[in-house]
């Protein structure tokens, strides 16, 4: 017992430095990295507000996407809205007292939970069945759609099936705050489900997960498109004109 | 009609989706460089020793510059999203010509040398080593992309393959595998002053013939100056616009829109060159090169303005990177945009009511508008996002009494390249050339059958060369891809000189009063 709560405590602080370390890392070099030239694919807003409001539709609707194929974009938006349900209903395990929207989306989450393994599902689907994606699919991809849906479908059955000590299960997270290890229900589908969700935090930064901030970083979505009236010179180009 | 040695794809009503074949047009490679054109590019005559240390040398040195190759190579999730976007694909079913399947031929080669699960783990993410046959694979794919950007549209990440097959062949040259096409045109103009290579006074001997073609037809003097200081405008235009069909009549109908708005102009021998093929292998000192002789030119004929000709590529690079590469332009009159595209200053004289025009002179034909890749999805004409595909249709409808645009999910945005851009437009390509237009082709096709269009209209020399060439293999004629300013030209009611003794049988009555008030920019 105390092997199990000292391992998963572990892996968890392990998880998050990775998660964390990682995603600071990758969004630093992002960051730091000039975008020498003007290369928004336009039609493309004229102005800052213009800009984030392109941003905004990408972010919350898949707007390319959508423009590009409707059955990738209606299982991939499902998928990711329903993961943001998931989550925010989890965050109940790490804050005491609950916040009162979270308290409110509990019952969404539920939902939210199915709609991610349906969204899932339609886009491990598209991967055997469409010649193109499969041409393009690699183990890995495969790989990180049966994580996630283990993610969800271990969640479920400790939702309806075999329940966990959910009680027990928030004050081990909450007493990681503090360094304070208390015990873990040692419940094998509680420990499968926090294992892949540690495996997922661990690969994040690590995969193709990096579109989450790399979205927020393309110049072809996040320029003004204003290169006549401002010039735009990134520091080692300017360096060429003092030659 | 032309003959082909490869199977030309038929014409389909819509252009269906064709299943996955791989390796069909893996024989495709254009024609090397060689080692003096390599070298005026200031990149290695042949093939380097050890290449591969160098190319991943190369390839960590443009990570580091360009922030678009950085994030493109981390966020493809392989959606699929793209694979049905590529007019190389769905002409030549070849899934390396999918936009992510040419990504993964440099995505692979990331993720081994640049990425740790790449390193531990290269199978499972697909990553592979550098190998000769991962370059040929580069030099034969990295050529069948026109750098349109229409995957970029439909990319929930915006991943533009154009920045990748940019740093690929930016990466091929510095290991010295350049492709002739591009490095020996780019040496030309460093020699010359233009892709063609004509010389300053074969240049002025054809502007001449011009001057004389123009008045024996209309008998009025229109001036096509060449070096001329002090004239208001610099004209920056494809060199093809000086001999080759239709362009030139394109540069007929310039000439005829300056002299009705009465402002001196002229053509720069130093600069005689719109295109800008320094942007085709992502070569930025190159590139930045070719723009610095445009700036030249502006302070030498010290000019006030600079307007480009009609041509998809060089107005990307004139619109959106002009200013990075050789501005800032505080030198030239602050009261227009520089660089102004030749639609925009038509279109503004239209609107201004100065340009007389007759649209019967072009009921011969009804007309179609391509939209040209680079100018559709890496400009803009006029000041609101989407005039680069309003403008010109604008000066459609006031110089022509028919016309229709083709199917909306081919046109603007979504256009189709002509399949003969980024590099491309070499008879060493001509399968793929003629195999990419399959798309633009399946839609013209379309409204030729149930509009009765004659004609379609481009602002692009590279699709007017490409359609020439290529719109005989589909069983049309070469004769059917028109310039817009070549409509412009046909429609514009010209307005006498002083000395010109009168046009013959046309002769124009109500036209003085727009003569008056043509001095917008004294």
């Amino acid at each position: 017992m105390a092997f199990l709560t000292h391992f998963y405590a572990f892996l968890f602080y392990f998880a998050t430095f990775v998660l964390v370390a990682g995603l600071v890392f990758k969004i630093v070099q992002y960051a730091r990295t000039p975008a020498p030239l003007k290369i928004p694919t336009t039609p493309a807003p004229t102005t800052r507000t213009g800009v984030v409001l392109r941003m905004l539709r990408e972010v919350v609707l898949f707007e390319s996407l959508f423009r590009g194929n409707k059955w990738t974009w209606i299982f991939g938006w499902i998928f990711h809205f329903g993961l943001f349900l998931v989550t925010l209903r989890h965050l109940r395990y790490f804050m005491e007292p609950v916040w009162f929207p979270i308290q409110l989306i509990q019952p969404f989450g539920i939902y939210g939970g199915m709609a991610m393994i349906v969204g899932l599902a339609g886009l491990w689907a598209r991967r055997f069945l469409v010649d193109r994606v499969k041409y393009i699919s690699s183990p890995s991809d495969h790989l990180i759609l049966a994580l996630l849906i283990l993610i969800g479908l271990s969640g479920l059955l400790m939702k309806f099936v075999f329940h966990t000590d959910v009680v027990e299960v928030k004050s081990f997270f909450l007493g990681l705050y503090t360094y304070n290890l208390r015990p873990l229900p040692a419940d094998p589908l509680l420990l499968l489900h926090l294992s892949l969700v540690a495996a997922l935090m661990i690969i994040f930064p690590y995969s193709k997960l990096l579109h989450a901030p790399g979205l927020f970083f393309s110049p072809s979505r996040n320029q003004v498109d204003n290169p006549r009236e401002q010039r735009h010179i990134a520091p080692w180009a300017k360096k060429l004109e003092q030659q | 009609m032309a003959k082909a040695t490869f199977d030309v794809p038929e014409l389909s009503q819509y252009t269906e989706v064709p299943p996955v074949t791989p390796d069909t047009t893996a024989h495709s490679a254009p024609f090397k460089s060689k080692p003096e054109w390599q070298d005026a590019l200031g990149f290695p005559g042949e093939l380097v020793e050890d290449w591969q240390d160098k190319a991943i040398d190369k390839m960590g040195e443009l990570l580091g510059k360009y922030r678009s190759l950085r994030v493109y190579m981390d966020s493809c999730v392989k959606c699929g999203s793209c694979t049905d976007k590529c007019h190389y694909f769905l002409g030549t079913k070849d899934p390396k010509n999918m936009p992510v399947g040419r990504q993964d031929l440099m995505r692979k080669v990331y993720r081994r040398y640049f990425t740790l699960s790449g390193r531990l783990f290269p199978k499972l993410v697909g990553a592979e080593d550098f190998t000769t046959e991962v370059l040929g694979d580069w030099y034969s794919y990295f050529h069948q992309c026109s750098q349109c950007r229409r995957c970029s549209v439909f990319c929930p990440y915006g991943i533009d393959t154009a920045e990748i097959s940019m740093a690929a062949r930016e990466i091929m040259d510095s290991i010295g595998v350049g492709q002739k096409y591009c490095n020996e045109i780019i040496s030309k103009v460093y020699r010359i002053g233009n892709n063609l290579g004509l010389p300053g006074p074969a240049l002025a001997d054809t502007l001449e013939g011009l001057e004389e073609d123009v008045f024996d037809e209309t008998g009025v003097k229109v001036r096509y100056p060449l070096d001329e200081e002090g004239a208001e405008i610099l004209l920056v235009t494809p060199s093809a616009d000086f001999f080759a069909e239709p362009h030139v009549d394109g540069l007929i109908g310039y000439g005829k829109v300056f002299h009705e708005a009465g402002i001196s102009w002229t053509i720069s021998s130093h600069a005689s060159e719109a295109a800008n093929f320094g942007m085709f292998i992502g070569s930025y000192e190159n590139m930045r090169r070719l723009a610095q002789r445009i700036r030249e030119a502006a302070i030498k004929l010290k000019v006030k303005r600079i307007v480009f000709g009609e041509c998809g590529h060089a107005w990307r690079v004139a619109y959106s990177f002009l200013n990075t590469l050789a501005g800032p332009w505080d030198f030239l009159d602050p009261r227009y945009p520089v660089p102004q595209h030749i639609c925009e200053f038509t279109y503004d004289l239209i609107q201004q009511g100065k340009l007389n025009l007759d649209k019967s002179e072009n009921d011969d034909k009804v007309l179609t508008f391509h939209d040209s890749c680079n100018v559709a999805r890496a400009s803009r004409m006029g000041s609101t996002p989407g005039g680069q595909f309003e403008l010109p249709r604008a000066i459609l409808k006031a110089t022509c009494n028919h016309v229709y645009d083709m199917d909306e999910d081919t046109i603007r945005d979504r256009t189709f390249c002509c399949g003969g851009g980024g590099g491309l437009l070499t008879d060493d390509l001509m399968e793929i050339r003629v195999k990419g237009a399959k798309p633009r082709m399946d839609a013209l096709n379309n409204v030729i059958q149930e509009k009765g269009v004659t004609h379609m209209a481009a602002i692009c020399a590279i699709c007017k060369s490409q359609f020439t060439k290529v719109l005989p293999y589909y069983g049309m004629e070469m004769d059917q891809i028109v310039s817009l300013h070549q409509l412009v030209s046909n429609a514009l009611v010209l307005t006498p000189g002083e000395d010109d003794e009168g046009p013959g049988e046309d002769d124009d009555s109500g036209n003085d009063d727009t003569e008056k008030e043509t001095d917008e920019a004294a």
